[in-house]
């Protein structure tokens, strides 16, 4: 065992859990519309999966599978999609950030007033937001506590 | 009364915070301090938009016999703290990597020992 | 997409712009590092454009808004409504004034990074930030609602400290960032509790809609003691100038000249706090006579401390802070007598000698900086006891130099003088002590750019170098385009673009009603 890894107890806990804190990340943002939570708070939940993957097997064997660049790419590809969806809004429709997609059949649905079950098919360009914004904090807050560890380590 | 306890609360952080900030010579206990005084400035967000007897202002599942929206607390004020939240995240976050960087350039954490290594 | 398009939604497009092209530039940077950086500098082409473009129509007249995600940009108020619940840009004269510098500042900065920030592998998010840091500078000046101020301002902090401390090898820049990033957080905080406490009272973010429901009470005061302490704090003002010395001598030089763009912003978010959301209703003798204390001690401090300075950036860092002393001064004459009948004679003179300053600071002192740091490239240090004798073969980048000293001492046909002039006369009437102390300070301004010309460009040849590279001088000469423009036609640029923006700040009654009236 190396110097930054885990005893295999923890290893083998935290490889079993982590697939479902990530579900349940992305149950959280995709719901954002219609229960409490949206891109930010699901976000720092899957941001939170991946740094326990780093407490557990150490920073280095996490920089193997996840690399920097990629979690950057992942991160640039969530803000371009918010600030795309933005801009269709006023060439397409009246103004930035306009709400397109009332009415047509994806995520268009418009709820009833008052008490009601749900409906995730709701919301209009809400949804595709939370996603952007989702994407852009895993990527950024995995990265940053990423590079943390890293430099950290270093000292040995 | 019970319900001025939070903004007594918010004037006591501010002032734990600013005594961190200002007396506290290591690097990390400014950080701190600086997100104990930033946590207050929410808790204060937060609390204005309180109404007695309301609940959460969310329609999914809503409990029967609430009257829209009279009985809801007001959600403009929690959109604002969620905001401020971010942006505290990410000053910590810069503050933390300037903290790494001045420890790995002078090796120590003392401010006042910072700047006299500069001369 | 014809002209009525474009200008209908060009505040909306002033913004977007550059986000897309920061969050694109990652992607662009794989690509290749040739096409990184021609992108970047058409985007900052296409931006000043753009601006210039808006502010050809704003000057003319009609002010514009902009409600974002409405179905008509231009109704504020929806129709269940009874104030505007939605954010809407405000673009008034005095906005698009400053948006002009930040552009036409990040422009030159920009092209004089191509061949100073060598070519190392961080130069991709080097223009990432930089352009972040152009929709902060934009999106305070363009805004028309409390909330997305405090957002711009705290995402120009993080840019413009991630930038600081871009010469990480060295432990100087990165201690100047954390100062940096420590005064600003705390400016921020004070912002937004007393955005929470003016929420609290009135339910209402819009600028406009708080202007027009604002009631002088206690807990107003709070408010705006608060905000003029933050935003004084934030441009580097006595008493909490600490900051600046050490932020602005250790980053790049490109940076340093954004950053003095970056305070003015800050500036100006300071004077739309005091004209436009708190206005008549306001006890403006005190709050005049508190800006021009704190123009006189920045202009006498800021001065005095530059005089014996060994390091180029920060005696240069001290006369930015001095010369916002002079903006201070002229607009808070103009604050001063804002009710009394003198103000339509020389209150608004010294308003636009004010503003007007702003505009020649950010040129002078960006030219400045630039060719400190065109000097730092040469030689690699910051010390006048090291350089000397660069006048022999650094020929432009004295010549540059000589035109931005002179500029700064307001000698003429340079656009210093000009607006100095109206200083002096207006800040004369009210109390001839102004006056002299500002003509004092403008001597010794002249006294320490001589001492730095002397040290730096005269003499015999010691270094051998040669002249810096095309595209610095590029950078350089737009901003002296601009410096010796505005020397050679003050009348027309009074007229036509300080004026208007006077007149824009002075009158509430006009901002009000381009939101909630129209």
């Amino acid at each position: 065992m190396r110097q930054d890894e885990m005893t295999p107890v923890v290893r083998t806990i935290a490889a079993l859990i982590f697939p479902f804190i990530i579900i349940f990340s992305f149950y959280v943002i995709m719901h954002g519309h219609l229960t409490p939570g949206g891109g930010f708070q699901g976000g720092a939940i899957g941001a939170s999966a991946i740094v326990m993957l780093i407490v557990a097997y150490g920073a280095r064997n996490v920089k193997k599978k996840a690399k920097e660049e990629s979690l950057s790419i992942f991160e640039s590809i969530g803000g371009l999609v918010f600030v795309i969806v933005g801009i269709i809004g006023f060439v397409a429709a009246s103004s930035f950030l306009y709400n397109f997609l009332v009415g047509e059949p994806l995520f268009g649905t418009i709820p009833p007033f008052g008490s009601n079950p749900g409906i995730l098919n709701s919301g209009g360009i809400l949804p595709i937001l939370n996603i952007a914004v989702g994407m852009k904090v895993i990527g950024g807050l995995a990265s940053v506590v990423l590079v943390m560890a890293l430099a950290g380590g270093d000292e040995e | 009364m019970i319900y001025s306890i939070p903004f007594y609360t918010v004037i006591i952080l501010i002032l734990v915070g600013m005594y961190a900030m200002i007396f506290r010579r290591n690097l990390i206990k400014m950080a701190i301090g600086l997100t104990i005084v930033e946590s207050a400035v929410n808790l204060f967000l937060v609390t204005l938009g309180y109404r007695e007897g309301g609940v959460a202002p969310i329609y999914t599942n809503l409990p029967s016999g609430i009257k829209i929206p009279e009985e809801m607390v007001l959600p403009v004020p929690q959109a604002l703290t969620l905001t401020s939240i971010v942006i505290g995240v990410a000053i910590l976050a810069l503050m933390l990597s300037l903290s790494i960087m001045i420890y790995r350039h002078y090796g120590t954490l003392d401010s006042k020992k910072v700047r006299r290594l500069k001369e | 997409m014809n002209t009525d398009w474009l200008l209908q939604h060009s505040p909306a497009l002033i913004i977007a712009l550059p986000l897309l092209a920061a969050f694109l530039m990652p992607v662009v940077d794989r690509i290749s590092r040739k096409a990184r950086n021609v992108f970047a500098i058409i985007v900052l082409i296409v931006e000043e454009i753009l601006v210039l473009f808006l502010a050809y129509d704003v000057f003319g007249g009609n002010p514009h808004i902009y409600t974002m995600g409405a179905a008509n940009p231009l109704t504020t108020v929806p129709a269940q409504a009874a104030v505007p619940i939605r954010i809407v840009l405000e673009v008034d004269a005095m906005g698009i004034f400053m948006a002009m510098i930040s552009a036409t500042v990040c422009l030159a900065a920009g092209i004089y990074s191509l061949a100073f920030i060598g070519e190392e592998k961080g130069k991709g998010k080097y223009y990432t930030l930089l352009l972040l840091i152009l929709v902060g500078m934009l999106g305070m000046e363009l805004t028309g609602d409390m909330f997305n101020l405090f957002v711009f301002l705290e995402v120009l902090t993080i840019a413009c400290t991630a930038l600081i401390a871009y010469r990480s090898n060295t432990g100087d820049a990165v201690e100047g960032a954390f100062k940096f990033l420590i005064i600003s957080s705390i400016a921020a905080l004070f912002v937004l509790f007393a955005i929470a406490l003016l929420y609290a009272q009135y339910d209402l973010l819009n600028m406009a809609a708080l202007a027009s429901a604002i009631q002088y009470s206690n807990l107003d005061k709070i408010a705006l003691v608060l905000l003029v302490a933050a935003f004084a704090m934030k441009c580097g003002s006595v008493p909490m100038h600490f900051w600046t010395p050490d932020a602005y001598s250790v980053a790049p030089a490109s940076i340093t000249a954004i950053l003095v763009a970056a305070s003015q912003a800050s500036l100006y978010a300071l004077f739309r706090v005091c004209f436009s959301l708190y206005g008549v209703t306001l006890n403006l003798s005190t709050i005049g006579g508190a800006l021009i204390i704190f123009g006189l001690l920045s202009m006498f401090v800021g001065v005095t401390m530059a005089l014996p300075q060994k390091d180029i950036k920060r005696l240069m860092a001290y006369h930015a802070i001095s010369q916002t002393g002079y903006m201070l001064l002229g607009v808070g004459v103009g604050l001063y007598l804002l009710t009394k009948p003198e103000f339509s004679t020389y209150g608004i003179k010294a308003m636009e000698g004010g503003i007007f300053h702003i505009i020649n600071h950010a040129m002078y002192k960006g030219l400045l900086f630039l060719t400190s740091g065109a000097i730092f490239y040469r030689l690699k240090t910051r010390n006048l006891n090291e350089m000397g004798g660069l006048g022999h073969s650094m020929k432009w980048t004295a010549i540059f130099f000589i035109i931005g000293a002179l500029a700064i001492a307001g000698i003429p046909p340079f656009n210093g003088f000009a607006s100095k002039l109206l200083i002096y006369e207006a800040a004369y009437k009210v109390s001839p002590i102004l006056s002299i102390i500002a003509m004092l300070v403008s001597i010794l301004t002249l006294a320490s750019f001589v001492k730095v010309f002397h040290s730096a460009f005269m003499g015999p040849k010691i270094h051998d170098v040669e002249e810096v590279p095309r595209s610095m001088l590029a950078g350089m000469a737009v901003l002296t385009f601009v410096i010796i423009l505005f020397g050679l036609f003050p009348g027309w640029v009074v007229g036509n673009i300080v004026h208007p923006a006077a007149q824009a700040l002075a009158e509430q009654a006009a901002y009000i009603q381009a939101v909630i009236g129209g």
